[in-house]
């Protein structure tokens, strides 16, 4: 079934919803009472029609209105794409993952033809038709991994395995939750780990590389992550910090359920073929707690969570300034009576 | 985990003791490409028994319409190269892992250095395509026991020119590998795969030369080998398992019907380390994966390769 494409804005005037359909497919996160982090990751493998993890790459009604934010967001700042030199194998696997992925699953919207080296790809929803040949950059507009990961909803950093460890040695990242490409560019797993709180302790971050590292090609996995964000804004990073990181105090406790989003993070790691990397994907999701309470269960369940999150974590995700009103809003979905494990919304 | 059916397309036998297979996939599908230096697990049903091999993939990486792949026929084989060598024919069906790499190209180097001992020339085949294609600098030293053993020789002549070195044992040819290493330019890498004599005496030359220890890489996969039969307790399927003489710890968990991670099967990768709760003997380590001093405090072990001589096992599967 084709899909009916918004038109949308993730700045400035903020003209941005979810329709019944896309609340009710949201990712959310919480199976339980409290959060803590842990790896949890599992196989991305093929979920139920209709869900976000249907296929290795959701596309939905956001498309096209979350590519042209991209390019909105790189147009002001080249410095959110980088890759470096060594990482040129890399970027093909990336283009062959995702032409493949995207004319496979969403065939009514995009397609791959094939003649040997020489491919076609067309997008219809963007209007983009190119032709070129796979493995010779000279044929394409601008860097293959620039090219498709401007037609594909998310960030992407493409992580080369060598010394033991992981580095991220390329990107393209719009809309990220407060961290850097260009800071992190180069960096090892743990560098770039170091400064979230707690997780090192407890040595989630060690053994979750341990795993990264054997990934195997044909094997991907996924996990979420979550954070709130205050209006439905992609490009929450820390260059454009003056510009979104005041938006925290408009919240009051009127407009609180309209002005604050759970956003969803599905990420996906891919071993790709060729250059024996692994790309990252990071599909953001963001939902405002009134289109979340459509669910009374999901409510209740973020009321608890919320509730009892350690305070370092607060600070870290950049809650402190509106958490209590949120906890408050959220308080009349939760009765105190026991709820099951799952985060089904009903 | 994830197989991919297969069949023989082609067999030859390249030197007395090798033979090279080539597959296609069932549904006439291509192949993954993948990266130079990669493997595969192939498994075979020996006499009712699953067998499980590493083997190197020897073709080029961008090559997605067959798989290439070469056994030498080990002496003291426990089933899986002879069944290789004596029972697979074009026409037979195999499952085989997507490739994982253990042993890639450090793609930042300036130079590498390539060593191979005899059937230890597998991995190298697919990386020396890798190599060409991003216009690399490199240099491969190919040591074997004569030259009817030099598998590959020729075809190799004709990939890398002038790079290539061999060296016959038996017209009393060595590489010099003091000679060899000390006037390298930094920024440059060694690779080597071969026999266990030969990468131990790379890797200490190049520690002793000062080389970093991330400049050095080496790939062995060991045959679990075959040992005293011994008994192991499943805490958490809580059922005894026994490990024959022949069988290596892994092989029998997965007879028993116990579903265990593993990966490369050759004591490499570290996906099968498993948490010992309870032993009354010694373990018997034979993994390139665990640390001395984990190996030491008995806590952890490897059943792909290694085992126990003791009356009490207990593992946490």
């Amino acid at each position: 079934m084709a899909l009916a494409f918004k038109q949308e804005t993730f700045r400035n005037d903020y003209k941005y919803s979810n329709s019944p359909s896309a609340i009710k497919r949201f990712p959310f996160p919480f199976a339980e009472d409290q959060y803590m982090y842990s790896v949890n990751i599992e196989p991305h493998v093929k979920g139920k029609q209709g869900t976000v993890c249907e296929f290795p790459f959701d596309v939905d009604e956001h498309y096209v209105a979350e590519c042209l934010d991209k390019q909105i967001t790189l147009d002001l700042d080249r410095g959110r794409y980088a890759v470096l030199p060594h990482m040129m194998d890399a970027q093909w696997d990336f283009v062959e993952l995702t032409m493949e992925a995207l004319s496979n699953d969403y065939p009514e919207h995009f397609s791959l033809k094939k003649d040997g080296l020489n491919w076609t790809w067309e997008n219809k929803p963007l209007n983009i038709k190119q032709s070129f040949v796979f493995g010779d950059a000279s044929t394409m507009p601008m860097d293959p991994f620039e090219f498709m990961s401007r037609q594909v909803q998310g960030d992407f950093v493409l992580l080369d395995q060598r010394d033991e460890t992981l580095y991220a040695d390329g990107g393209f990242v719009t809309s990220q939750a407060d961290w850097s490409l260009a800071f992190n560019v180069g960096m090892s797993w743990r560098e770039w780990h170091a400064p979230v709180p707690r997780a090192t302790e407890l040595g989630v971050m060690d053994r979750a590389l341990k795993y990264l590292l054997n990934l195997q090609l044909g094997s991907p996995v996924r996990r979420l992550n979550w954070t709130m964000t205050v209006n439905p804004r992609l490009d929450t990073s820390p260059e454009n910090y003056p510009l979104w990181g005041t938006e925290r105090n408009t919240v009051n406790p009127e407009n609180v359920a309209d002005k604050v989003h759970l956003r969803v993070e599905l990420q996906s790691l891919f071993r790709l073929p060729r250059s024996n990397a692994i790309v990252f994907s990071i599909r953001c999701y963001l939902m405002s707690l009134k289109e979340l309470s459509s669910y009374p269960r999901w409510a209740k369940r973020l009321h608890r969570v919320q509730k009892t999150m350690h305070p370092d974590l607060i600070e870290y995700k950049g809650m402190t300034k509106f958490h209590p009103m949120m906890v408050e809003w959220l308080s009349k979905f939760d009765d105190g009576s026991a709820m099951d494990v799952g985060t089904q919304p009903e | 985990m994830s197989m991919i059916d297969i069949k023989v397309a082609a067999v030859e036998q390249v030197t007395p003791l090798v033979k090279h297979f080539t597959f296609v996939k069932q549904d006439g599908s291509p192949f993954p490409a993948f990266s130079g230096g990669s493997h595969v697990v192939v498994s075979m049903n020996v006499g009712g028994r699953v067998h499980r091999n590493p083997y190197s993939l020897m073709g080029s990486p961008v090559d997605t319409e067959a798989y290439h792949i070469s056994v030498r026929k080990q002496e003291q084989s426990r089933g899986g190269s002879v069944f290789m060598h004596e029972s697979v024919e074009v026409g037979t069906s195999l499952q085989i892992t997507y490739p994982v790499n253990l042993f890639s190209l450090a793609k930042k180097a300036h130079k590498h250095i390539l060593i191979a001992g005899g059937i230890g020339i597998t991995p190298f085949m697919s990386q020396l395509v890798d190599l060409n294609r991003l216009n690399s600098n490199f240099e491969l030293h190919y040591a074997f026991r004569s030259p009817e053993h030099g598998a590959f020789a020729a075809q190799l002549k004709a990939i890398c020119n002038d790079k290539l070195h061999c060296y016959a044992d038996s017209k009393n040819e060595r590489i010099d590998l003091i000679d060899l290493l000390s006037k390298q330019p930094l920024g440059i890498h060694v690779y080597v795969c071969g026999p266990n004599p030969m990468v131990v005496a790379v890797i200490e030359a190049a520690r002793n030369l000062g080389w970093p220890e991330n400049h050095i890489h080496s790939e062995q996969f060991l045959s679990p080998g075959i040992g005293e039969p011994f008994k192991i307790q499943l805490a958490k399927s809580n059922i005894e398992v026994h490990v024959p003489a022949e069988m290596s710890m892994l092989e029998a968990i997965e007879a028993a019907g116990v579903d265990a991670d593993y990966l490369c099967r050759g004591g490499v990768c570290g996906r099968c380390e498993v948490n010992v709760l309870e032993s009354d003997g010694a373990l018997l380590h034979h993994d390139h994966f665990l640390t001395d001093a984990e190996k030491a405090s008995g806590k952890k072990i490897m059943p792909c390769v290694s085992r126990a001589r003791c009356d009490r096992l207990v593992l946490d599967l």
